[in-house]
Protein backbone atom coordinates (compact mmCIF):
# COMPACT_ATOMS: atom_id res chain seq x y z
CA UNK A 1 0.00 0.00 0.00
CA UNK A 2 1.31 3.42 -0.83
CA UNK A 3 0.37 6.78 0.51
CA UNK A 4 1.28 8.43 -2.74
CA UNK A 5 3.35 11.53 -3.20
CA UNK A 6 3.25 14.14 -0.42
CA UNK A 7 0.32 16.47 -0.68
CA UNK A 8 1.29 19.94 -1.73
CA UNK A 9 -1.15 22.67 -0.97
CA UNK A 10 -1.75 25.01 -3.86
CA UNK A 11 0.08 28.28 -3.55
CA UNK A 12 -3.21 30.02 -3.98
CA UNK A 13 -4.67 28.63 -0.78
CA UNK A 14 -8.11 29.77 0.20
CA UNK A 15 -8.80 33.08 1.82
CA UNK A 16 -10.05 33.65 5.33
CA UNK A 17 -12.10 36.71 6.11
CA UNK A 18 -13.56 37.40 9.55
CA UNK A 19 -16.11 39.95 10.65
CA UNK A 20 -16.25 41.19 14.20
CA UNK A 21 -18.31 43.69 16.16
CA UNK A 22 -20.85 43.75 18.95
CA UNK A 23 -24.41 42.48 18.48
CA UNK A 24 -26.32 44.91 16.33
CA UNK A 25 -23.23 46.28 14.61
CA UNK A 26 -24.52 45.03 11.27
CA UNK A 27 -21.69 42.60 10.62
CA UNK A 28 -23.90 39.65 9.76
CA UNK A 29 -25.72 41.64 7.09
CA UNK A 30 -22.41 42.73 5.64
CA UNK A 31 -20.95 39.24 5.58
CA UNK A 32 -24.10 37.97 3.87
CA UNK A 33 -23.78 40.57 1.14
CA UNK A 34 -20.12 39.75 0.75
CA UNK A 35 -20.95 36.06 0.46
CA UNK A 36 -23.51 36.77 -2.26
CA UNK A 37 -21.04 38.83 -4.22
CA UNK A 38 -18.30 36.22 -4.08
CA UNK A 39 -20.68 33.40 -4.99
CA UNK A 40 -22.14 35.41 -7.81
CA UNK A 41 -18.63 35.90 -9.12
CA UNK A 42 -18.19 32.14 -9.28
CA UNK A 43 -15.92 31.73 -6.29
CA UNK A 44 -16.25 28.83 -3.90
CA UNK A 45 -17.44 30.24 -0.61
CA UNK A 46 -18.09 28.81 2.83
CA UNK A 47 -19.63 30.82 5.65
CA UNK A 48 -19.32 29.76 9.28
CA UNK A 49 -20.95 31.23 12.35
CA UNK A 50 -19.89 31.48 15.96
CA UNK A 51 -21.32 28.82 18.27
CA UNK A 52 -22.91 26.74 15.56
CA UNK A 53 -21.27 23.33 15.74
CA UNK A 54 -23.77 20.54 16.29
CA UNK A 55 -21.55 18.71 18.74
CA UNK A 56 -21.39 21.59 21.19
CA UNK A 57 -24.48 23.71 20.68
CA UNK A 58 -26.74 21.50 22.75
CA UNK A 59 -24.37 21.47 25.71
CA UNK A 60 -23.93 25.22 25.73
CA UNK A 61 -27.66 25.80 25.64
CA UNK A 62 -28.20 23.24 28.39
CA UNK A 63 -25.59 24.96 30.55
CA UNK A 64 -27.19 28.29 29.87
CA UNK A 65 -30.57 27.00 30.95
CA UNK A 66 -29.20 25.54 34.14
CA UNK A 67 -27.18 28.66 34.84
CA UNK A 68 -24.10 26.74 35.94
CA UNK A 69 -21.70 28.11 33.34
CA UNK A 70 -18.62 29.80 34.70
CA UNK A 71 -16.43 32.16 32.65
CA UNK A 72 -13.95 29.33 32.12
CA UNK A 73 -16.45 26.64 31.10
CA UNK A 74 -18.18 29.17 28.88
CA UNK A 75 -14.88 30.01 27.26
CA UNK A 76 -13.86 26.37 26.82
CA UNK A 77 -17.18 25.40 25.30
CA UNK A 78 -16.86 28.19 22.78
CA UNK A 79 -13.32 27.07 22.03
CA UNK A 80 -14.60 23.51 21.55
CA UNK A 81 -17.24 24.78 19.17
CA UNK A 82 -14.70 26.85 17.30
CA UNK A 83 -12.23 23.99 17.03
CA UNK A 84 -14.88 21.58 15.82
CA UNK A 85 -15.75 23.95 12.99
CA UNK A 86 -12.08 24.71 12.43
CA UNK A 87 -11.02 21.08 12.08
CA UNK A 88 -14.08 19.91 10.15
CA UNK A 89 -14.70 22.87 7.87
CA UNK A 90 -12.51 25.94 8.03
CA UNK A 91 -9.08 24.36 7.64
CA UNK A 92 -9.89 21.68 5.05
CA UNK A 93 -11.86 24.20 2.99
CA UNK A 94 -9.02 26.69 3.11
CA UNK A 95 -6.65 23.98 1.89
CA UNK A 96 -9.06 23.25 -0.92
CA UNK A 97 -8.93 26.88 -1.96
CA UNK A 98 -12.26 28.11 -0.62
CA UNK A 99 -13.10 31.61 0.50
CA UNK A 100 -14.04 31.11 4.13
CA UNK A 101 -16.13 33.83 5.73
CA UNK A 102 -16.29 33.73 9.50
CA UNK A 103 -19.10 35.56 11.23
CA UNK A 104 -17.06 36.10 14.41
CA UNK A 105 -13.67 34.49 14.94
CA UNK A 106 -11.27 34.07 17.86
CA UNK A 107 -11.41 37.82 18.51
CA UNK A 108 -14.93 37.40 19.83
CA UNK A 109 -13.51 35.09 22.47
CA UNK A 110 -10.65 37.48 23.22
CA UNK A 111 -13.18 40.25 23.83
CA UNK A 112 -16.01 38.43 25.60
CA UNK A 113 -13.98 36.04 27.72
CA UNK A 114 -11.72 38.85 28.88
CA UNK A 115 -14.77 40.86 29.93
CA UNK A 116 -15.98 37.78 31.82
CA UNK A 117 -12.68 37.73 33.68
CA UNK A 118 -10.61 35.01 32.04
CA UNK A 119 -6.93 35.79 31.72
CA UNK A 120 -6.23 37.36 28.29
CA UNK A 121 -3.02 35.39 27.78
CA UNK A 122 -4.75 32.13 28.57
CA UNK A 123 -7.45 32.86 25.98
CA UNK A 124 -4.87 33.74 23.34
CA UNK A 125 -2.97 30.52 24.01
CA UNK A 126 -6.17 28.52 23.74
CA UNK A 127 -6.77 29.79 20.20
CA UNK A 128 -3.13 29.81 19.16
CA UNK A 129 -3.83 27.02 16.64
CA UNK A 130 -6.19 29.23 14.64
CA UNK A 131 -4.89 30.68 11.43
CA UNK A 132 -4.79 34.47 11.28
CA UNK A 133 -7.43 35.74 8.86
CA UNK A 134 -6.38 37.58 5.71
CA UNK A 135 -8.72 40.38 6.71
CA UNK A 136 -10.62 41.08 9.90
CA UNK A 137 -13.38 43.63 9.43
CA UNK A 138 -14.44 45.38 12.59
CA UNK A 139 -17.83 47.03 12.44
CA UNK A 140 -17.69 49.98 14.71
CA UNK A 141 -20.90 51.50 16.01
CA UNK A 142 -21.72 53.55 19.08
CA UNK A 143 -22.89 51.13 21.77
CA UNK A 144 -26.26 52.87 22.11
CA UNK A 145 -26.96 52.56 18.41
CA UNK A 146 -26.18 48.84 18.40
CA UNK A 147 -28.09 48.18 21.59
CA UNK A 148 -31.14 50.03 20.32
CA UNK A 149 -31.00 48.11 17.04
CA UNK A 150 -30.93 44.84 18.96
CA UNK A 151 -33.65 45.74 21.40
CA UNK A 152 -36.03 47.10 18.81
CA UNK A 153 -35.87 43.80 16.95
CA UNK A 154 -36.54 41.39 19.81
CA UNK A 155 -36.92 42.80 23.23
CA UNK A 156 -36.42 39.62 25.24
CA UNK A 157 -32.77 39.31 26.17
CA UNK A 158 -31.31 36.10 27.49
CA UNK A 159 -29.40 35.82 30.76
CA UNK A 160 -25.89 35.16 29.44
CA UNK A 161 -26.39 37.24 26.32
CA UNK A 162 -27.04 40.21 28.57
CA UNK A 163 -23.98 39.39 30.68
CA UNK A 164 -26.19 38.88 33.74
CA UNK A 165 -23.64 36.38 35.06
CA UNK A 166 -21.28 39.30 35.61
CA UNK A 167 -23.53 41.04 38.13
CA UNK A 168 -23.24 44.33 36.30
CA UNK A 169 -26.77 45.39 37.08
CA UNK A 170 -30.01 43.81 38.24
CA UNK A 171 -31.74 45.35 35.27
CA UNK A 172 -31.24 43.06 32.30
CA UNK A 173 -31.27 45.90 29.76
CA UNK A 174 -28.81 47.96 31.76
CA UNK A 175 -26.61 44.89 32.20
CA UNK A 176 -26.66 44.29 28.44
CA UNK A 177 -25.69 47.89 27.76
CA UNK A 178 -22.72 47.77 30.18
CA UNK A 179 -21.66 44.35 28.88
CA UNK A 180 -21.67 45.54 25.28
CA UNK A 181 -19.72 48.67 26.10
CA UNK A 182 -17.07 46.61 27.88
CA UNK A 183 -16.79 44.31 24.88
CA UNK A 184 -16.45 47.37 22.67
CA UNK A 185 -13.51 48.52 24.78
CA UNK A 186 -11.82 45.16 24.29
CA UNK A 187 -12.39 45.34 20.55
CA UNK A 188 -11.03 48.87 20.39
CA UNK A 189 -7.84 47.72 22.07
CA UNK A 190 -7.42 45.08 19.37
CA UNK A 191 -7.93 47.36 16.37
CA UNK A 192 -4.28 48.22 16.15
CA UNK A 193 -2.59 45.18 17.69
CA UNK A 194 -4.56 42.73 15.56
CA UNK A 195 -4.78 44.88 12.46
CA UNK A 196 -8.55 45.18 12.16
CA UNK A 197 -9.98 46.94 9.13
CA UNK A 198 -12.45 49.30 10.74
CA UNK A 199 -15.76 49.89 8.97
CA UNK A 200 -18.04 52.62 10.24
CA UNK A 201 -21.20 50.67 10.98
CA UNK A 202 -23.34 53.77 11.04
CA UNK A 203 -22.80 54.38 7.30
CA UNK A 204 -25.54 53.25 4.88
CA UNK A 205 -25.45 49.50 4.29
CA UNK A 206 -24.51 49.93 0.61
CA UNK A 207 -21.64 52.23 1.44
CA UNK A 208 -20.25 49.80 4.04
CA UNK A 209 -20.50 46.97 1.54
CA UNK A 210 -18.68 48.98 -1.08
CA UNK A 211 -15.80 49.50 1.35
CA UNK A 212 -15.79 45.82 2.28
CA UNK A 213 -15.76 44.66 -1.35
CA UNK A 214 -13.06 47.05 -2.35
CA UNK A 215 -10.86 45.78 0.49
CA UNK A 216 -11.64 42.15 -0.30
CA UNK A 217 -10.81 42.58 -3.98
CA UNK A 218 -7.27 43.25 -2.80
CA UNK A 219 -7.04 39.53 -2.02
CA UNK A 220 -8.03 38.50 -5.55
CA UNK A 221 -5.92 37.88 -8.58
CA UNK A 222 -6.26 40.47 -11.36
CA UNK A 223 -8.33 38.14 -13.52
CA UNK A 224 -10.80 37.45 -10.74
CA UNK A 225 -11.05 41.12 -9.85
CA UNK A 226 -11.80 41.93 -13.47
CA UNK A 227 -14.48 39.26 -13.67
CA UNK A 228 -16.05 40.39 -10.39
CA UNK A 229 -16.09 44.03 -11.47
CA UNK A 230 -17.61 43.22 -14.86
CA UNK A 231 -20.18 40.86 -13.47
CA UNK A 232 -21.46 42.68 -10.44
CA UNK A 233 -19.52 45.87 -10.84
CA UNK A 234 -18.45 47.65 -7.69
CA UNK A 235 -18.33 50.93 -9.63
CA UNK A 236 -21.85 50.71 -10.94
CA UNK A 237 -23.14 50.09 -7.43
CA UNK A 238 -21.33 53.02 -5.93
CA UNK A 239 -23.80 55.74 -5.10
CA UNK A 240 -22.78 58.86 -6.97
CA UNK B 1 -3.25 27.03 46.86
CA UNK B 2 -1.48 27.63 43.59
CA UNK B 3 -2.62 27.27 40.00
CA UNK B 4 -0.59 25.85 37.14
CA UNK B 5 -0.98 29.04 35.13
CA UNK B 6 -3.12 32.13 35.25
CA UNK B 7 -5.76 30.42 37.35
CA UNK B 8 -9.26 31.78 37.68
CA UNK B 9 -8.67 35.53 38.01
CA UNK B 10 -12.35 36.37 38.52
CA UNK B 11 -12.47 34.35 41.76
CA UNK B 12 -9.98 36.65 43.45
CA UNK B 13 -7.94 35.29 46.35
CA UNK B 14 -8.94 31.72 47.11
CA UNK B 15 -9.37 30.99 50.77
CA UNK B 16 -8.93 27.26 50.77
CA UNK B 17 -9.04 25.19 53.92
CA UNK B 18 -9.31 21.74 52.42
CA UNK B 19 -6.82 19.48 50.66
CA UNK B 20 -6.74 18.19 47.14
CA UNK B 21 -5.42 14.67 46.64
CA UNK B 22 -5.27 13.04 43.24
CA UNK B 23 -5.02 9.35 42.32
CA UNK B 24 -3.98 8.74 38.74
CA UNK B 25 -3.62 5.44 36.93
CA UNK B 26 -5.05 3.55 33.97
CA UNK B 27 -8.40 1.74 34.04
CA UNK B 28 -8.21 -1.44 36.13
CA UNK B 29 -5.20 -0.15 38.04
CA UNK B 30 -7.27 -0.25 41.21
CA UNK B 31 -8.05 3.46 41.45
CA UNK B 32 -11.70 3.21 42.37
CA UNK B 33 -11.13 0.51 44.97
CA UNK B 34 -8.39 2.55 46.57
CA UNK B 35 -10.47 5.70 46.56
CA UNK B 36 -13.41 3.94 48.18
CA UNK B 37 -11.31 2.55 51.02
CA UNK B 38 -9.35 5.78 51.44
CA UNK B 39 -12.60 7.69 51.71
CA UNK B 40 -13.81 5.40 54.47
CA UNK B 41 -10.50 5.55 56.28
CA UNK B 42 -10.22 9.34 56.13
CA UNK B 43 -13.80 9.83 57.26
CA UNK B 44 -13.19 7.42 60.13
CA UNK B 45 -10.28 9.67 61.07
CA UNK B 46 -12.69 12.61 61.13
CA UNK B 47 -11.96 14.24 57.77
CA UNK B 48 -14.88 15.02 55.48
CA UNK B 49 -14.20 13.69 51.99
CA UNK B 50 -15.62 14.54 48.57
CA UNK B 51 -14.93 12.34 45.54
CA UNK B 52 -14.59 13.63 42.01
CA UNK B 53 -13.57 12.08 38.73
CA UNK B 54 -13.24 12.80 35.06
CA UNK B 55 -16.29 12.96 32.81
CA UNK B 56 -18.72 13.21 35.67
CA UNK B 57 -19.96 16.73 35.29
CA UNK B 58 -23.62 17.03 34.48
CA UNK B 59 -22.85 19.80 32.09
CA UNK B 60 -20.61 18.14 29.57
CA UNK B 61 -20.42 14.38 30.01
CA UNK B 62 -23.30 13.58 27.65
CA UNK B 63 -21.74 15.93 25.13
CA UNK B 64 -18.46 14.04 25.25
CA UNK B 65 -20.26 10.74 24.70
CA UNK B 66 -22.03 12.22 21.68
CA UNK B 67 -18.86 13.81 20.35
CA UNK B 68 -17.03 10.48 20.52
CA UNK B 69 -19.87 8.84 18.64
CA UNK B 70 -19.84 11.50 15.98
CA UNK B 71 -17.27 10.53 13.36
CA UNK B 72 -14.70 13.11 12.54
CA UNK B 73 -14.56 14.85 15.89
CA UNK B 74 -10.98 16.05 16.09
CA UNK B 75 -8.62 15.18 18.93
CA UNK B 76 -8.21 18.82 19.89
CA UNK B 77 -11.99 19.26 19.92
CA UNK B 78 -12.30 16.34 22.32
CA UNK B 79 -9.52 17.64 24.47
CA UNK B 80 -11.21 21.04 24.76
CA UNK B 81 -14.45 19.25 25.60
CA UNK B 82 -12.75 17.32 28.39
CA UNK B 83 -11.18 20.53 29.62
CA UNK B 84 -14.62 22.15 29.80
CA UNK B 85 -15.90 19.16 31.73
CA UNK B 86 -12.97 19.34 34.10
CA UNK B 87 -13.40 23.10 34.59
CA UNK B 88 -17.05 22.57 35.42
CA UNK B 89 -16.14 20.09 38.15
CA UNK B 90 -13.26 22.21 39.40
CA UNK B 91 -15.36 25.32 39.82
CA UNK B 92 -18.69 23.83 40.79
CA UNK B 93 -17.49 20.96 42.94
CA UNK B 94 -13.80 20.86 43.86
CA UNK B 95 -13.26 24.51 44.76
CA UNK B 96 -16.47 24.87 46.81
CA UNK B 97 -15.54 21.69 48.71
CA UNK B 98 -12.00 22.90 49.33
CA UNK B 99 -13.34 26.22 50.56
CA UNK B 100 -15.50 24.42 53.07
CA UNK B 101 -12.56 22.42 54.33
CA UNK B 102 -13.17 19.07 52.68
CA UNK B 103 -10.54 16.67 51.52
CA UNK B 104 -11.15 16.20 47.83
CA UNK B 105 -10.10 12.79 46.53
CA UNK B 106 -9.93 13.06 42.78
CA UNK B 107 -10.22 9.91 40.71
CA UNK B 108 -7.83 11.20 38.00
CA UNK B 109 -7.13 14.82 37.19
CA UNK B 110 -5.60 16.78 34.32
CA UNK B 111 -2.64 14.39 33.92
CA UNK B 112 -4.67 11.63 32.31
CA UNK B 113 -6.10 14.18 29.90
CA UNK B 114 -2.67 15.56 29.06
CA UNK B 115 -1.16 12.09 28.63
CA UNK B 116 -3.91 11.02 26.23
CA UNK B 117 -3.33 14.14 24.16
CA UNK B 118 0.44 13.88 24.19
CA UNK B 119 0.49 10.29 22.91
CA UNK B 120 -1.83 11.41 20.12
CA UNK B 121 0.72 13.94 19.02
CA UNK B 122 -0.71 17.10 20.47
CA UNK B 123 1.58 19.86 21.56
CA UNK B 124 2.47 19.29 25.23
CA UNK B 125 3.01 22.97 25.91
CA UNK B 126 -0.41 23.83 24.53
CA UNK B 127 -2.05 21.18 26.71
CA UNK B 128 -0.18 22.37 29.78
CA UNK B 129 -1.23 25.96 29.12
CA UNK B 130 -4.80 24.86 28.49
CA UNK B 131 -4.94 23.66 32.10
CA UNK B 132 -3.45 26.87 33.45
CA UNK B 133 -6.73 27.30 35.34
CA UNK B 134 -6.22 24.05 37.31
CA UNK B 135 -5.31 24.01 40.98
CA UNK B 136 -2.02 22.38 41.88
CA UNK B 137 -2.98 19.40 44.11
CA UNK B 138 -1.40 18.77 47.50
CA UNK B 139 -0.59 15.18 46.62
CA UNK B 140 -0.60 13.29 43.33
CA UNK B 141 -0.28 9.52 43.27
CA UNK B 142 0.23 7.53 40.14
CA UNK B 143 -0.74 3.85 40.32
CA UNK B 144 1.62 1.92 38.10
CA UNK B 145 0.57 -1.41 36.61
CA UNK B 146 2.33 -2.94 33.63
CA UNK B 147 0.22 -3.24 30.47
CA UNK B 148 0.45 -7.04 30.42
CA UNK B 149 -0.90 -7.23 33.98
CA UNK B 150 -3.48 -4.57 33.20
CA UNK B 151 -4.91 -6.47 30.26
CA UNK B 152 -5.61 -9.50 32.47
CA UNK B 153 -7.29 -7.38 35.08
CA UNK B 154 -9.55 -5.90 32.44
CA UNK B 155 -10.39 -9.34 31.09
CA UNK B 156 -11.23 -10.59 34.56
CA UNK B 157 -13.82 -7.87 34.78
CA UNK B 158 -15.25 -8.02 31.29
CA UNK B 159 -14.48 -9.86 28.10
CA UNK B 160 -13.63 -6.90 25.94
CA UNK B 161 -11.20 -4.00 25.94
CA UNK B 162 -12.48 -0.44 25.76
CA UNK B 163 -11.99 1.10 22.32
CA UNK B 164 -10.22 4.22 23.59
CA UNK B 165 -8.33 2.57 26.45
CA UNK B 166 -6.95 0.29 23.76
CA UNK B 167 -5.98 3.30 21.67
CA UNK B 168 -7.93 1.88 18.75
CA UNK B 169 -8.32 5.36 17.26
CA UNK B 170 -4.55 5.49 16.78
CA UNK B 171 -3.97 2.55 14.47
CA UNK B 172 -1.32 1.04 16.73
CA UNK B 173 -1.73 -2.66 16.15
CA UNK B 174 -3.17 -5.44 14.07
CA UNK B 175 -5.63 -6.41 16.77
CA UNK B 176 -7.15 -4.97 19.90
CA UNK B 177 -4.86 -6.86 22.24
CA UNK B 178 -1.62 -5.62 20.74
CA UNK B 179 -3.07 -2.15 20.34
CA UNK B 180 -4.02 -2.10 24.03
CA UNK B 181 -0.52 -3.15 25.11
CA UNK B 182 1.19 -0.60 22.87
CA UNK B 183 -1.17 2.17 23.85
CA UNK B 184 -0.83 1.54 27.58
CA UNK B 185 2.95 1.50 27.20
CA UNK B 186 2.83 4.91 25.55
CA UNK B 187 0.60 6.26 28.31
CA UNK B 188 2.86 4.84 31.01
CA UNK B 189 5.90 6.42 29.35
CA UNK B 190 4.07 9.73 29.23
CA UNK B 191 3.29 9.49 32.94
CA UNK B 192 6.97 8.83 33.60
CA UNK B 193 7.79 12.00 31.70
CA UNK B 194 5.32 13.98 33.78
CA UNK B 195 6.43 12.60 37.14
CA UNK B 196 9.18 15.06 37.93
CA UNK B 197 7.51 18.06 36.37
CA UNK B 198 4.27 17.68 38.29
CA UNK B 199 5.62 16.05 41.42
CA UNK B 200 3.78 12.76 41.08
CA UNK B 201 4.42 9.98 43.54
CA UNK B 202 4.65 6.64 41.73
CA UNK B 203 2.95 3.79 43.57
CA UNK B 204 3.45 0.17 42.60
CA UNK B 205 -0.08 -0.98 41.80
CA UNK B 206 0.82 -4.59 41.06
CA UNK B 207 0.84 -5.55 44.70
CA UNK B 208 -2.15 -6.85 46.65
CA UNK B 209 -4.78 -4.12 47.14
CA UNK B 210 -4.11 -4.14 50.89
CA UNK B 211 -0.44 -3.30 50.41
CA UNK B 212 -1.24 -0.45 48.04
CA UNK B 213 -3.89 0.76 50.44
CA UNK B 214 -1.58 0.93 53.41
CA UNK B 215 1.09 2.78 51.45
CA UNK B 216 -1.44 5.38 50.26
CA UNK B 217 -2.94 5.73 53.72
CA UNK B 218 0.42 6.16 55.41
CA UNK B 219 1.51 8.81 52.96
CA UNK B 220 -1.76 10.73 53.11
CA UNK B 221 -2.13 10.59 56.88
CA UNK B 222 1.44 11.67 57.50
CA UNK B 223 0.97 14.53 55.05
CA UNK B 224 -2.16 15.64 56.89
CA UNK B 225 -0.43 15.41 60.24
CA UNK B 226 2.52 17.45 58.95
CA UNK B 227 0.09 20.11 57.72
CA UNK B 228 -1.54 20.60 61.08
CA UNK B 229 1.74 20.98 62.92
Amino acid sequence: MTEGPPIKYAKADGRLIAVEGIDGSGKSTQVRLLEQWLRHGGLRVFKTEWNSSDVVKEITSKGKKKGTLTPTTFSLLHATDFDDRYERNILPLLHAGYWVLADRYAYTAYARDAVRGCHPEWIRRLYSFARKPDIVFYFEVPVDVAVNRMLSGRPNLKYYEAGMDLNLSNDIFESYRIFQSRITKEYEAMVKSDGFVVIDGSLPIEEQQRLVRSKVSGLMSKEVVHKMMVGTGIESRTPS
Amino acid sequence: MRFYGHGLPYLGELDVKGRLIVIEGPDASGRSTQIATLTEKLEAEGHAVVNTGLKRSELVSQGIINAKRSLGTGKRTLSLFYAADFADQLENKIIPALRSGYIVLADRYIYTLMARDAVRGMDRKWCHDLFGFALVPDLIFSLEVSPSELVHRVFQRQNTLDFYEAGMDMGLGEDMYSSFIRYQRLIAAEFKRMQARYGMIPVNGERMPLAVESELQDRILSFLVAQTQ
